[in-house]
């Protein structure tokens, strides 16, 4: 099954390289991962999508534990939480094109953020189901470049990570 | 602060100043471009004692060995690149056996880093994977705030090694010294006390208990938990199993004692493993070689009970009914304190059974052999030493008959490459071992293929006039290598002939040492007595054994723990 782990972690050098090859070491799959400093300074907040029975889970947030600057752990998937991933898009929009490509992207609620004679680069934030399904309605072959961040997640209401 | 009183001292005067305040009596290491300023320190000044191994997987080896005999901190202190990367297999070895021990290693200076520099290797890279944890210091005021942290670190929660990149421009900056006195952490707190309402539960179990079980491991020594174990064994009267890592917790000779269990444990620990309706583990974490095929133990139904100081290694390779995380002696304690003996169970039918077990006498071999049985040699090692040696080994046949054979009274006494299996560690393990335990007596045992992988160290033996004594078990093969050929690989002996054998008589002279060579078993004992009576010199015993003895019961791999071959099955 799909899990989503969120990880407080020191925001120090080495900290993302300990963390992923733990992944790696023991054979656990990492989907997507995302990082980045929180509103202290000295940590970041890691999510890291993985999949493995509740077994596998288990064992992958126990050994996130053990690492001497994991602060918290949190597998996001065991409630109600909210995740959200951006994905950037670049897509061949000539006159042919381009009514068609705007009305998609409205339909998704994506913004054009970027335009020239023949592109439009456009912004989308969502689930990754979401974003899997833009690129689908496209037309393929239109489709210049992608570059989605990953997922990254919070808990909802008073479901809060902090220390 | 008084900031009169604070000094500014450089980075090298910092390492030798921290060393001191932690207590640090002995460092093995190997001096290099990166760590002259260390070294210059080191010579400045005689409270910290090195010992100058002749290859840096020694000085690893022997720092964990001297952490292993004394519950001290091991230290190592290695240069950049080849230093420390030749210290890598021992610093792994020591991770996978849980030691305390402080690698400080030396690295290119700062300006040079990544810049593929003169010896220059990504040193907390390389050991990520095999250490507890490790930090490069970048700027000499964290240095000493670091090296308190890698101490903290190494030594609580479950042990480990820490390494401590310094470079070169670290050890000659300067900056006012101050020695903290504690270490906060946020991210790093371990458990000590037990949750009491497991600890209820598992005393429930217990009491419930018509078959019970006690296996332990490693933890039990780590954490210096014998006297709490001995107490919960003399109150229950249940029967009780070590892992190789876990020998000396309990006295080897009592009778709740059933021999270790395992891959090549006894007969009557393993299936009393299998069959037992309640288990506790305690600091033991079930890995291959000790319940063999995880699916075919679970077979069994049993309730187990898991204690542990690190969590992960609860429910990692079985299912565990109560899981215990805290530390032994405390949680054991408070097990001691609930448990009722009235309320436990009458077990005499189950020790009938276990005797029933025990009548297999699975480690009898020829002992009217007309070559030297190397089980002979171990019993006649144990005989001559009182069992009060400490006894490095290395890997194979050999260790598995020390640890068979060899009844371990103490704790400690036991010193074995346990997780890695790294052939080479009984020699400068037993350097440390002797080290921290001067005028003790000190053995290794070893075969003729791993003691050639780091001989070098009859070298350092003799600079620092270290009496170990030697017993090699000589058969001319890698005899565990030889023993799987021989079961699964239809007695094909791919290169696991050792030719060519240097003649170790010699080889320990040429070191300056005195060496015997024996091949006759009525040789054994009285050659063991006059080495043994020879307290300051190191002796090389060269027992010419038979090369075709195998190792007794044995659990295939992937096979069940009750799986065993015996040697009357033949």
């Amino acid at each position: 099954m799909r899990h989503i782990i969120s990880i407080l972690v020191e925001n120090e050098a080495g900290a993302l390289s300990r963390i992923s090859n733990m992944f790696s070491a023991r054979g656990y799959n990492i989907e997507s991962l995302t990082v980045a400093p929180t509103e202290d300074a000295s940590m970041s907040r890691m999510t890291v999508v993985t999949k493995g029975s509740d077994d596998i889970i288990e064992k992958i947030t126990k050994q996130l534990n053990k690492l001497v600057e994991v602060v918290k752990v949190v597998d996001l998937s065991e409630a109600e939480h909210i995740e959200r991933e951006l994905m950037l898009i670049k897509v061949r929009a000539g006159a042919k094109e381009r009514e068609d490509v705007k009305r998609m992207a409205d339909i998704f609620r994506g913004r054009i953020i970027d335009v020239t004679d023949n592109t439009y680069t456009i912004e989308l934030t969502g689930d990754g189901a979401k974003l899997d399904a833009f690129i689908q309605a496209l037309d393929q072959s239109a489709i210049l470049e992608t570059v989605r961040t990953g997922a990254s997640g919070i808990g909802r209401g008073n479901r809060i990570l902090r220390v | 602060m008084d900031r009169i009183k604070t000094e500014e001292l450089t980075g090298a005067q910092i390492i030798i100043r921290s060393l001191q305040a932690e207590g640090v009596e002995v460092v093995f290491g190997y001096p290099g471009g990166a760590v002259l300023w260390i070294y210059d320190e080191l010579f400045k000044q005689d409270k910290v004692r090195h010992v100058l191994v002749r290859h840096e997987q020694g000085a690893a080896h022997a720092a964990d060995g001297y952490s292993r005999s004394s519950h001290k901190v091991g230290v190592c202190l290695v240069t950049s690149g080849p230093g420390l990367t030749n210290a890598v297999t021992g610093i792994a070895t020591a991770y996978m056996d849980s030691i305390p021990m402080i690698i400080l290693s030396g690295q290119v200076s700062t300006a040079y880093i990544g810049e593929d520099a003169f010896q220059e290797c990504d040193s907390v890279g390389i050991t990520r994977p095999c250490v507890k944890h490790n930090f490069l210091v970048r700027d000499v005021k964290d240095l000493a705030a670091t090296m308190k942290k890698a101490f903290h670190i190494a030594t609580t929660g479950r042990p480990g090694p820490v390494l401590v990149d310094i470079p070169k421009d670290v050890t000659v900056n300067k900056c006012e010294f101050h020695y903290p006195e504690t270490v906060s952490m946020r991210s790093y707190n371990p458990v000590k006390k037990g949750h009491s309402g497991q600890i209820k539960k598992a005393v429930q179990l217990l009491q419930q208990a018509e078959r019970p079980m006690v296996y332990t491991g490693g933890g039990v020594v780590l954490a210096n938990a014998s006297a709490q174990l001995k107490q919960f064994i003399e109150l229950t009267g249940f029967p009780i199993t070590n892992t190789l890592m876990g020998l000396g917790a309990y006295p080897a000779t009592d009778d709740k004692f059933l021999g270790m269990l395992g891959m090549h444990g006894t007969y009557e620990a393993n299936m009393a493993m299998q069959h037992c309706d309640v288990l506790i583990a305690i600091g033991a974490r079930f890995d291959d070689r000790v319940i063999g095929n995880p699916v075919h133990f679970a077979q069994n139904p049993r309730k187990i009970i898991h204690i542990d100081i690190d969590p992960s290694s609860i429910a990692k390779r079985v299912k565990v009914d109560v899981p215990i995380v805290g530390n032994i002696p405390d949680v054991l304690t408070d097990i001691l304190g609930l448990l009722e003996k009235s309320k436990t169970h009458d077990i005499k039918p189950w020790w009938k059974q276990i005797a029933e077990w025990r009548g297999k006498d699975c480690l009898k071999y020829d002992r009217k052999s007309k070559i030297i049985k190397p089980q002979f040699v171990l019993e006649k090692l144990y005989e001559v030493t009182g069992g009060d040696a400490f006894i490095t080994s290395d890997v194979g046949q050999h260790q598995m008959w020390a640890a068979q054979f060899y009844k371990f009274e103490k704790p400690r006494r036991w010193i074995n490459s346990g997780g890695l299996g790294t052939m080479g560690f009984g020699l400068p393990a037993a350097m440390g071992a002797q080290m921290a335990n001067p005028g003790a007596t000190v053995a290794c045992v070893t075969g003729e293929s791993s003691i050639q992988m780091c001989l070098q160290e009859l070298s350092t033996c003799k600079q620092y006039r270290l009496p170990i004594k030697i017993i090699n078990l000589n058969n001319k093969y890698m005899g565990m290598v030889r023993q799987w050929q021989e079961f699964f690989h239809g007695n094909r002996y791919s290169e696991s002939y050792m030719d060519a054998l240097p003649d170790f008589v010699k080889l320990a002279e040429g070191y300056g040492h005195s060496g015997l060579l024996i091949d006759k078993p009525a040789d054994v004992e009285p050659a063991l007595r006059e080495t043994f009576k020879r307290k300051k010199d190191l002796v090389f015993l060269d027992f010419l054994t038979d090369q075709t003895e195998n190792v007794y019961p044995m659990i295939p791999g992937g096979k069940g723990i009750t799986e065993m071959i015996l040697s009357e099955d033949l």
